[in-house]
Order: C-alpha cells, then sequence, then structure tokens
C-alpha cells in the first residue's frame, strides 16, 4: 500500500443539469510532479477546485497525508498547505511584489506597521533560494506574464505550501517562460514540493511530469507512468470516444474543392491582442464557395483575435482582406459594413457578445437586423413583423419554449444558441464566422445546429468554423487548418486525417 | 392563479418597490415621535391636504412637473448605460437659455416663440451635457464625476451672468419673459385648481413621457439605446454604433434635463433667478429610480415625490417641515437596498 | 505691482489654511473610502452632520472637545448607513450617496428647528482654545500652531498617509479597492476592510463639518456649501494619494482667499470664476488622463463572494 500526499476518491459534482465530476479520482504522492490531462470540459479544473475548497462536492472523499479532510473554504486548503495558481491570475496591479506575497499574512513591527525591511528580506531569500528571479520592489503593473505568474508560486511559498496546484499555467507563456517554469516546477518537486499540473499540452506533460492522470467527461479514464507512455497513448484517452453525433454531409474530393471558387481570401494577416503581444502572426487561409473551413487548434492561439479581426471588431497591423473578389479595408472595416457585404457571425461567447440576455427572444431575432426595410422605417420598428418572424425561427429552430416574448435570458444554453444561430443564418449571408457553435449546448441542440450549419454550407455558403472540440471539427468541416501561435500551420482534408494527427500538431508537435 | 410572467415580475416589482415607501414612513415615523408628534395624526394631515383637496392635487401636479421630466432625463440615461447625474446643471442652463430667449425676442408671437423657448431649454440642457458626453465618448472619462463638476459650473457661469449681465435692478433674477412665451396655468380650465401655479408644463411632460416611452420602445434608436444599455459588446458585435449611440442618448438626457426648467420659467416665475431649480435634478434620480426607468411608473413616483414636496406646507405647523426631505432619502435608501431582494425573488420565480 | 505684492500677505496664508482644512479632511475621507472600492459622494452631507452634531454635543455639554467628539460620532453613524447599504446590499454607490446627502440636509433642519427653533442658525458655542505655547508667538506660523483643529489635521494628514502606505491595514484597504477577489482568496475580509474604510470616511469629512462650526461659533443651514464636491475633486486631482489631495485642497483654498484678498483690495475678479477653479480643473485632468486609470480599479464596484 503506497502512502500518497493526496487521495481524491468518488467525487461528484454536479452543475445543474451538468455532471462535471463523475465519481473522479486521483491519487499523488509527495514530492511528484503529477500531470492532469483532459480535454476541455473534462472536469479537471472543476477537481482541483474542489481540492482548493472553492466547490464542495456531492459525494467522495478527500485524503491528505493520509488523513481524511473537509475542505470547505480556500482557507482550509492553505491551513492544509495546498496553493492554487489559477489561469487568471489573483494579483493586486497596484501593488509591489513585496506586498502580493505578504497581503494578508504581512510581517509587522507591531501587529500594524508593516516591516518592510523583513518582508522584502524574507521575500528576497525565497526568490533565491527557488530561483524565482523577480524584484521585490517591482509593481506587479510592470511585470511580463511570466513574472506574474512566479510571483503567484512565490505567494503559495511564503504561505509554506507544500501541494501546489497550477491550473493551465503555459497556456499563456512563451517558449522561453515556459522552459523556465518547468526549471522552477523541477525545482520546487526537489525541494519535496507535490505539484498538480493541469493542462491538455501533451509535450509539456511528457517533458515535466512523473505521472498523469486523464480526464474524459468527468471521469478519471487513464493512470499512466509518464516514461512508459507516449503522446500517441495519451492522446487516445483523453479524446478516444466514439463520435456521438455523425453528421451526415457529401464529402468533397480535394480535385473538387480545388476547382471551386475561393470567396474569401485573406494574406498575411497580423492581429495584436488585447494586452499586445502578437496573436495571429503572418496568417493566411482561403475558403470556397460552399465550404466549410475548419480551424483546429488550442484555445488562446489566435483564434479569437482571428475572428474578431474579421468581424470588423478588431484592427490588425497587417494583412489583405478580400471576399467576393472586393478588397476590405481591414483597418477601416465595421461590424456594420461586414453585415452589409454578406458576413454573418456566430460569436463564441453568446452571454457577452451574442445576445441581449435582458432582450425578449423576438427582439434578439432581430439584433442587428432591427434598421433592415422588413422590420423598420426611421421611426418604428414593425413588432408585428418581428413578432411574425421569430414566431417562424422559433419553429424553424424549434426553440423551446416556444414563446417570442420570454426574456433570452429564461432559455436554456441550448435554447439561446439557437436564436443566434437563428438570426444569424437567417440572413441569408454568402459567408458565416461560426465560432464554439455547440460549446455548453445540451445534447439534442448539439445536432440540431450541425445540421443547420450543413445546410447553410449546401446552400453555397463560405464556413469559417472554429471549436476547440475536435470531434465537432473533424465532423463538420470540408478542410481543417491547424492553428498554432497565430499561425495556419497546416492544411488538412478533414476526410484524411483524425484527431490524433490534429492533436499532435495542435500541441506544437512536428508538422 | 396563473398569471403571465410578466406581470408577476410587474407585481412583485411594485409590491417591493411600494413595501419600501412604507418602510420608509414607519422609520420616518420615528422623528416624529422624537419631535413630541403624533405621526398618525401626521400622515392624515400629510394624506388630507394633498389628495382630499383640489389645491394641494394641484400644487402636488406643480411640485411633480419638473420631477417628471427630469426624471425622464436620468431614466433614458439609465437605459443606455448613462449615469447623468448632470441634470441639476442642464437644468440650470436650459433654463437660463430659455429665459434668455423669452425675454430677448419680445416681438414675437407665441406661436413662435413657445416653440424657440422649448427649443432654447432643450438646447442649453443638451449643451451642458455634451462636454461629458464628448469627454466620455472620445476619452472614457466617467460621467458621474465629470457631470457632478458640470453642476457646479453651470451654478457659478449663470450667476455671473446674473450678477453681472442680467438682473433686473435691485432684484437678484432677469427680467420676465415675453408673456407671449407665458404657458398658462391650469385654473385657466380647472377652476378649482385656483391658486396654485400649476401650469400647461405638466401637459408637456405627460406628452414627453408619451413620446419617451414611444421612442423607447418603438423606435430602432430606442432600441439600439437598450441593446447598448443592457449588453454594449453585443450591440457592437451586432453592428450598433455604440459610442455614437451614448453620445445622441447622452445629449436628449441633457436636453429633457433642460427642458425640466420650463415649469418655473415659462409656467411659474416668468424669469431666471438663482437656486430655480432646488435640487429637481437630483431628486429626479430617486424619481427614477423609484419609477423603475418607466415613463409611466416616472409619472407616478414624480407625483409621490411632489406630493411630499407639498406636504412640508402641509404638516409644518405639527413638525418640523424638513421630516419630508428625511422621507424623501428614506425612501431612496429602502428603495435601492431592496433591489437585491427583488432580484433573488424574481430570479426564484423564473426558474 | 505693489498691489500685486500686498496680495502675500500672512493674511494670506491663514486664509487660505483656514479654508482648505474642510477639504483636507474631507478629501482625505473620500481618498480612504475609495481606495476600498466604495465611491462616497456623501461627503457634502457627512460634512454638515459633523458640524451639526459637534454643535448639538457642544451646546448641552459646554465642552468643545466633547462636541467634536460627538460631530465625528455623527458622522461615522451616517457613513455607517452609506456602508450597510452599499455594501450589504450591494446597492448603487451613488445613489446612496445622493440620498445621504438629501438625508443630512433633512436631519440637520429638523433637528435645527426642534432644538434651536430656528430654521437658519443654531444658538452661539465657543470654540476650542488656541493652545498658548512659545511656538505661538512666531511670526507666520504662530497662529497655525496654536489652533489644535489645524495641529489634528496637520496630524491626520500624515497619519492617514502613513496608514495607507505603511500599515497591514493599508496594505489590506488598497488590495479590497484594487481586486477585492484577490485580497479575498488570501483570506482577507473584504466587506470589513470596505466598511472601516467608509466609517473612516465618516469620520474624517465631519471632522471638516466641526472645523466650519467651530470657526463660526454656530450652526448655520447648508453650512456644507459644497465643499464636500470640492473635496471629492481634490481628491481626483490628488490621483487618490493622500498627500496629492492634501495639496490639491490647499491649491483650491489659496485661489479662494486669492479672491478674497483681491476683492478687500477693491479689484474686483468675478467670484464665480474662482469658484469654478476646482471643478474645471478636475474635468480637465480627468479628460487628460484618458479614461479612469487612475483610480481604484474595483472603486464603485459592489463585491460579491463567489
Amino acid at each position: 500500500m503506497e502512502n500518497f500526499e493526496i487521495e481524491l476518491k468518488g467525487i461528484t459534482k454536479r452543475f445543474g443539469q451538468l455532471l462535471a465530476n463523475d465519481n473522479a479520482e486521483l491519487f499523488v504522492k509527495k514530492g511528484e510532479i503529477h500531470a492532469l490531462v483532459g480535454e476541455n470540459g473534462a472536469g479537471k479544473t472543476t477537481l482541483m477546485k474542489i481540492l482548493y475548497g472553492l466547490y464542495t462536492p456531492d459525494s467522495g472523499t478527500i485524503k491528505i497525508r493520509g488523513k481524511e479532510v473537509k475542505i470547505h473554504s480556500s482557507k482550509d486548503a492553505i491551513d492544509l498547505k495546498i496553493g492554487m495558481v489559477h489561469q487568471h491570475f489573483m494579483l493586486v496591479k497596484t501593488l509591489t511584489v513585496s506586498e502580493n506575497v505578504v497581503l494578508g499574512k504581512e510581517i509587522t513591527k507591531n501587529g500594524f506597521i508593516v516591516d518592510y525591511e523583513r518582508t522584502n528580506a524574507e521575500v528576497k531569500k525565497l526568490v533565491e533560494k527557488f530561483n524565482l528571479s523577480l524584484d521585490p520592489f517591482a509593481k506587479v503593473s510592470t511585470l511580463g506574464v511570466g513574472e506574474q505568474q512566479r510571483l503567484e508560486i512565490l505567494k503559495l511559498l511564503y504561505r509554506d505550501a507544500e501541494i501546489l496546484i497550477f491550473d493551465e499555467p503555459t497556456a499563456v507563456l512563451t517558449p522561453q517562460e515556459t522552459k523556465y517554469f518547468f526549471d522552477i516546477m523541477k525545482k520546487l518537486s526537489s525541494d519535496g514540493k507535490t505539484i498538480i499540473l493541469i493542462t491538455h499540452k501533451l509535450k509539456e506533460v511528457l517533458e515535466i511530469s512523473n505521472n498523469i492522470t486523464v480526464m474524459r467527461q468527468g471521469k478519471t479514464v487513464g493512470r499512466l507512468e509518464t516514461s512508459k507512455t507516449d503522446e500517441a497513448e495519451i492522446a487516445k484517452l483523453m479524446v478516444g470516444r466514439p463520435v456521438l453525433f455523425k453528421v451526415s454531409k457529401t464529402v468533397k474530393t480535394e480535385d473538387e474543392i480545388n476547382k471551386t471558387e475561393t470567396v474569401v481570401l485573406i494574406k498575411n494577416l497580423s492581429v495584436l491582442s488585447s494586452k499586445g503581444h502578437t496573436a495571429v502572426n503572418n496568417l493566411s487561409l482561403d475558403i470556397k464557395k460552399g465550404e466549410i473551413f475548419g480551424i483546429a487548434g488550442v484555445e488562446g492561439n489566435g483564434q479569437s483575435e482571428l475572428i474578431e479581426t474579421i468581424a470588423g471588431l478588431r484592427k490588425p497591423v497587417s494583412g489583405q482582406f478580400k471576399i467576393f473578389g472586393k478588397d476590405i479595408d481591414f483597418k477601416r472595416t465595421t461590424p456594420k459594413k461586414m453585415f452589409d457585404i454578406g458576413l454573418a457571425h456566430i460569436p463564441e461567447d453568446r452571454h457577452k457578445d451574442g445576445l441581449v440576455l435582458d432582450f425578449t427572444v423576438s427582439e434578439n431575432m432581430i439584433l442587428g437586423r432591427h434598421r433592415e426595410k422588413v422590420f423598420s422605417n426611421s421611426f418604428n420598428i414593425n413588432f408585428k413583423r418581428v413578432e411574425e418572424f421569430a414566431s417562424k425561427m422559433i419553429n424553424d429552430y424549434l426553440i423551446y419554449p416556444p414563446k417570442s416574448s420570454l426574456k433570452a435570458r429564461m432559455l436554456s444554453g441550448g435554447n439561446q444558441q439557437k436564436i443566434v444561430v437563428a438570426r444569424e443564418l437567417s440572413k441569408k449571408p454568402r459567408f458565416i464566422l461560426i465560432s464554439q457553435p455547440t460549446r455548453g449546448v445540451d445534447v439534442g441542440a448539439i445536432e440540431f445546429i450541425h445540421k443547420k450549419i450543413i445546410e447553410a454550407r449546401d446552400s453555397g455558403c463560405a464556413i469559417l468554423l472554429i471549436s476547440a472540440d475536435l470531434s465537432e471539427i473533424l465532423s463538420l468541416s470540408d478542410r481543417i487548418g491547424v492553428i498554432y501561435r497565430g499561425e495556419v500551420k497546416k492544411i488538412f482534408l478533414a476526410d484524411r486525417t483524425n484527431e490524433d494527427e490534429l492533436g499532435l500538431i495542435m500541441m506544437g508537435g512536428a508538422s | 392563479m396563473k398569471l403571465p410572467l410578466w406581470l408577476k415580475e410587474f407585481f412583485i416589482q411594485v409590491s417591493i418597490t411600494l413595501l419600501s415607501i412604507l418602510i420608509s414612513f414607519i422609520v420616518g415615523a420615528v422623528f416624529i415621535v422624537i419631535a413630541g408628534a403624533n405621526p398618525i395624526e401626521v400622515y392624515l394631515k400629510l394624506f388630507e391636504g394633498i389628495f382630499l383637496n383640489p389645491y394641494g392635487l394641484a400644487q402636488m401636479i406643480f411640485k411633480a412637473t419638473p420631477l417628471i421630466i427630469a426624471g425622464l432625463s436620468i431614466a433614458l440615461g439609465f437605459r443606455a448605460g448613462l449615469f447623468n447625474i448632470g441634470s441639476e446643471g442642464q437644468i440650470i442652463v436650459g433654463g437660463f437659455l430659455c429665459a434668455y430667449v423669452g425675454f430677448t425676442f419680445t416681438n414675437l408671437n407665441s406661436f413662435v416663440l413657445i416653440p424657440l423657448c422649448l427649443i432654447a431649454a432643450f438646447v442649453g440642457g443638451a449643451i451642458w451635457a455634451g462636454i461629458p458626453a464628448i469627454l466620455r465618448v472620445k476619452t472614457g472619462a466617467h460621467e458621474v464625476i465629470t457631470t457632478i463638476m458640470m453642476n457646479f459650473i453651470a451654478m457659478a457661469l449663470t450667476n455671473y451672468f446674473i450678477t453681472y449681465h442680467f438682473h433686473l435692478p435691485e432684484t437678484v433674477h432677469t427680467q420676465s419673459i415675453s408673456s407671449s412665451a407665458f404657458l398658462g396655468r391650469l385654473d385657466h380650465f380647472i377652476t378649482a385648481f385656483k391658486g396654485s401655479p400649476a401650469n400647461m408644463s405638466f401637459v408637456i411632460a405627460i406628452l414627453l413621457c408619451v413620446i419617451c416611452w414611444w421612442v423607447i420602445s418603438k423606435t430602432p434608436y430606442g432600441y439600439e439605446t437598450r441593446a447598448v444599455g443592457f449588453n454594449p459588446n453585443a450591440a457592437k458585435t451586432a453592428g450598433i454604433n455604440i459610442n455614437r449611440n451614448l453620445f445622441t442618448t447622452f445629449l436628449i438626457s441633457g436636453g429633457l434635463s433642460g427642458l425640466a426648467s420650463i415649469n418655473f420659467i415659462m409656467g411659474y416665475k416668468h424669469y431666471f433667478e438663482e437656486g430655480f431649480s432646488q435640487g429637481v435634478g437630483f431628486m429626479a434620480i430617486a424619481v427614477a429610480l423609484v419609477g423603475q426607468n418607466n415613463p409611466f411608473g416616472i409619472i407616478f413616483s414624480a407625483l409621490l415625490f411632489g406630493a411630499l414636496s407639498h406636504g412640508t406646507l402641509v404638516i409644518n405647523a405639527l413638525v418640523p417641515k424638513d421630516i419630508i426631505q428625511i422621507l424623501e432619502a428614506l425612501v431612496i435608501f429602502f428603495v435601492i437596498s431592496s433591489n437585491i431582494f427583488a432580484k433573488k425573488y424574481l430570479s426564484r420565480i423564473r426558474d | 505691482m505693489d498691489d500685486f505684492f500686498k496680495i502675500f500677505s500672512l493674511s494670506l496664508l491663514s486664509q487660505t489654511i483656514r479654508i482648505s482644512i474642510p477639504y483636507i479632511l474631507a478629501a482625505l475621507g473620500a481618498t480612504v473610502s475609495e481606495l476600498g472600492g466604495v465611491v462616497n459622494i456623501g461627503l457634502e452631507g457627512l460634512i454638515l452632520i459633523g458640524a451639526f452634531f459637534s454643535v448639538i454635543g457642544n451646546y448641552y455639554t459646554n465642552n468643545p472637545w466633547l462636541g467634536l467628539l460627538f460631530g465625528v460620532f455623527g458622522g461615522v453613524v451616517f457613513a455607517w448607513l452609506h456602508a450597510y447599504v452599499s455594501i450589504k446590499f450591494r446597492a448603487n454607490q451613488i445613489i446612496s450617496g445622493i440620498a445621504l446627502n438629501i438625508m443630512a440636509v433633512g436631519v440637520t433642519k429638523f433637528f435645527l428647528k426642534f432644538i434651536f427653533h430656528s430654521s437658519s442658525n443654531s444658538s452661539r458655542i465657543s470654540g476650542i482654545t488656541p493652545i498658548n505655547t512659545p511656538l505661538s508667538k512666531i511670526p507666520l506660523i504662530g497662529d497655525i500652531v496654536s489652533s489644535p483643529l489645524i495641529i489634528i489635521t496637520i496630524v491626520l494628514i500624515f497619519a492617514v498617509y502613513y496608514t495607507v502606505y505603511k500599515t497591514s491595514f493599508g496594505l489590506r484597504l488598497r488590495s479590497v479597492g484594487e481586486n477585492p477577489e484577490a485580497a479575498d482568496t488570501l483570506g482577507i475580509n473584504v466587506y470589513k476592510i470596505r466598511y472601516i474604510g467608509v466609517l473612516v470616511s465618516g469620520a474624517l469629512a465631519a471632522l471638516g463639518g466641526v472645523w466650519l462650526a467651530y470657526d463660526q461659533h454656530q450652526f448655520t443651514d447648508g453650512m456644507s456649501g459644497g465643499r464636500g464636491y470640492i473635496a471629492l475633486a481634490a481628491m481626483i486631482f490628488g490621483k487618490w494619494d493622500p498627500l496629492l489631495a492634501t495639496i490639491a485642497s490647499l491649491l483650491f483654498g489659496f485661489a479662494e482667499a486669492i479672491q478674497i484678498q483681491l476683492q478687500t483690495m477693491g479689484i474686483n475678479i468675478p467670484v464665480q470664476f474662482i469658484q469654478m477653479i476646482p471643478y474645471a480643473l478636475t474635468i480637465i485632468v480627468l479628460a487628460l488622463s484618458l479614461s479612469k486609470s487612475q483610480s481604484p480599479s474595483a472603486d464603485g464596484i459592489p463585491y460579491e463572494k463567489e
């Protein structure tokens, strides 16, 4: 019987209808680097938030250092010497590195006045011990992402954390920063700290971890020893479910595709992210008439910025854009102008960008179309016609409950998404941007939305599809481009590739 | 009982608001007791003095008129997600411009001068809102602070104009506007209102409510405004020019506040004097709040605050009249605090 | 040219300080409250409350120091109202502040009539006697160092500065105003810290009111006279820093003092343009600093635990 630092057994957690953790298990030995891998939505983060006390499990047991414990809050977790670095850093930008480290557990002279001398000395000591190369006096607002992450680590070390959880730590790091981060990991581990790494980048997993736990759909589906496995095996466990929905569509041959007219042409596009680093890097692609061009890639490799640029929401640094033979001035275009030349856009986050949740279903149906002659003149929206249109859409798209006067907020995720899809496809577009069309959508609606997308394609629309769900990309697309660090690395015919092959390139593997 | 959901929501909103008002009056009673009076007697007197005689009703209408118009101004801003605390300053500038036009173009007849004065009031308010509006759209400077500051600049500026240029000798106000710019008093039509300065501004206020309701709920502009207020990201993604919408809405909001001055300038004293607006611009925030930013809700909440405002005179003999201001503040406190319960309750019935 | 130099007399200095004291105190209060993330535009009302309560306390006890304490106590109680509504019920802080201002006007007038049977002013009260030390004889600053309230203010300026930047409370205060979620994950009680910030702002603004009342030896209706808003302007102008806010307050006070000085010398610059200075400057500062980058990130946003 081995002695584990952490034992999670039979953990089940339900959010409404969603089963986030289904009898999940995790065993981690002291001093090891343990990778927790799985696709988006596999339940990794939920399981770790349970360990860190942010969620309480519906059932299951947690043992830390052999002792069964109940963790109700992050404070309990801290007391058990568990620390977590969240995907979004929890730092106070206006304070210095030292101040962020000691915040909440300050070193004081008399219980009241911060002893900055001792604080800085203490912080410096830790920085040097773990080679974190941070300036204790620097303001956080001046730190780069890598430094901010090391600061988060420092915060945990200052609180004597023995178990360190990292949620997608390398998602935002450059390769150099990642390398440095791994060095720190090894140092920590050799120091006896136990590390859990949530990730879906297999290369990194193989490079750094001792053991691997694979999750899929809330369940633990595999426990592997890193030295005895390879990317192919992990990838298979990660994504190896039978494809749930086989979308029936006519398959186009390479010849057919090549002969079809190109309607969308993007050349040498470069775009900065909101934080100012290069998100899309000299990217080129073309989409044919009646084609679904899928983009596969790990989130955060420039997909959102690409979509936003095409939609007219973000100004690129450089690049050319031709659509239906017409040159578009990327820098001057607006969402409105793009709609006017036949673009429809199903945005990735329907709550943030797709819907006005406090509008009724029918009001949402005409969002962006409300100035069209069918629906209004300058002074009046013809609500009778809007109503007729909404009812027809509700009928066509089987939106439930079938009531146009309900606020969009009150519908389920799937039905909300159907509103967006119905609205956008009803614009009779010639080019559609589709981002994460079925995220957080129930099974029935997924199938329906897929069918509608295929219908749009068959009617001659050019479609750019982005999804984190590889099986979705594979079943819908005609061609698939794999995006990595803002570049399309390789383009495949959809029926000539598979998830393993795509996954490798997505994770920065050889192309 | 099977009520449609929106009706249920409406009832819940209204009853929570009414309950908050009721609690305010109960807490207010404590002050009355401290002052050595009988709260029941005071409240009865209040009720009687306002609702049981035509003069009281007319006074309520008179006091409510600028609150309705300024309340609309605030509510329109809220609809677009703008917090226009500059209503007070916009009323002052609008009132000044209105009076200026009224006493300058004295040779014009009513048919020309009345619309001209209304336009002047609107334009004055809109100009005063224009500065924070430009700053908001161009630099992102938050309108809460800039409009507060604009209020004080408006006061100082008009004060300067009155002191140095426009005051009637021996007085602290301007000369009177041309009588052809007067708005008729309601007691011409309803003799029972005799003695009250309630005037046609009230009719204009009600008309503005109808227009605002129509603009907000029926026109493409109103639709866009609501979309911008609820979810600017989605509005932008859908191709709505949100900066243009914010700018336009801010100007209209300012213009409406400017129009709130006509009750005094064109309907009551017929001149501009310092402090004529008596904090209407601030009370209007409470009016919009209690009226749930709905043009018709605003009429009722303005009448409530108008009634209280007139109530000061009714109860003065029993208890210091300032109890009314305490009550007004309590109503605001309780209504804003009740929102959290309303939200909880509403989300429960929706599930 | 002579006139020009005459302006800069001793009385200008003491005038500047006299005018600035309430600005400074209220601006310090505003800074503390907003650093913690709660916007307090109820300063105007808190000044009024402080002035009124100190007069009552002084009037009944005949002890100006007890009056002062009572004034500060009043400010804390009314600030608690704002804190309770905007922290506990997560109500809109701007509207709550406005309600507080209305409430303050109502309460002071109500009790003014009830206690002093006047609608405009209270009975006269005695101020705090200057401390007579050898220092009082020093020219220029003699007056200043012998007024206990001025000394208290000076001490408070540095106390607030020190607390905000050097103590663990200050650290926590700034963290809950900047990133309450981060503070929460570190086990800091966001609500408690915010409460303290608002209550301190109530005490400081009320002390500004005490100064006003003691300076005029009575309470007069509406004697806050927009000072709370000037303090707000000083806070913004001072970029949410206690010392800079103090300097901004002095600057605003100086402008007013000059205007008064000029008037007594028969040179008539319209007072209105002097009055506009703080407000116009604040707008310019906001416009130039491009958005609210200077203010605490979570300022004005109610915090809700996950």
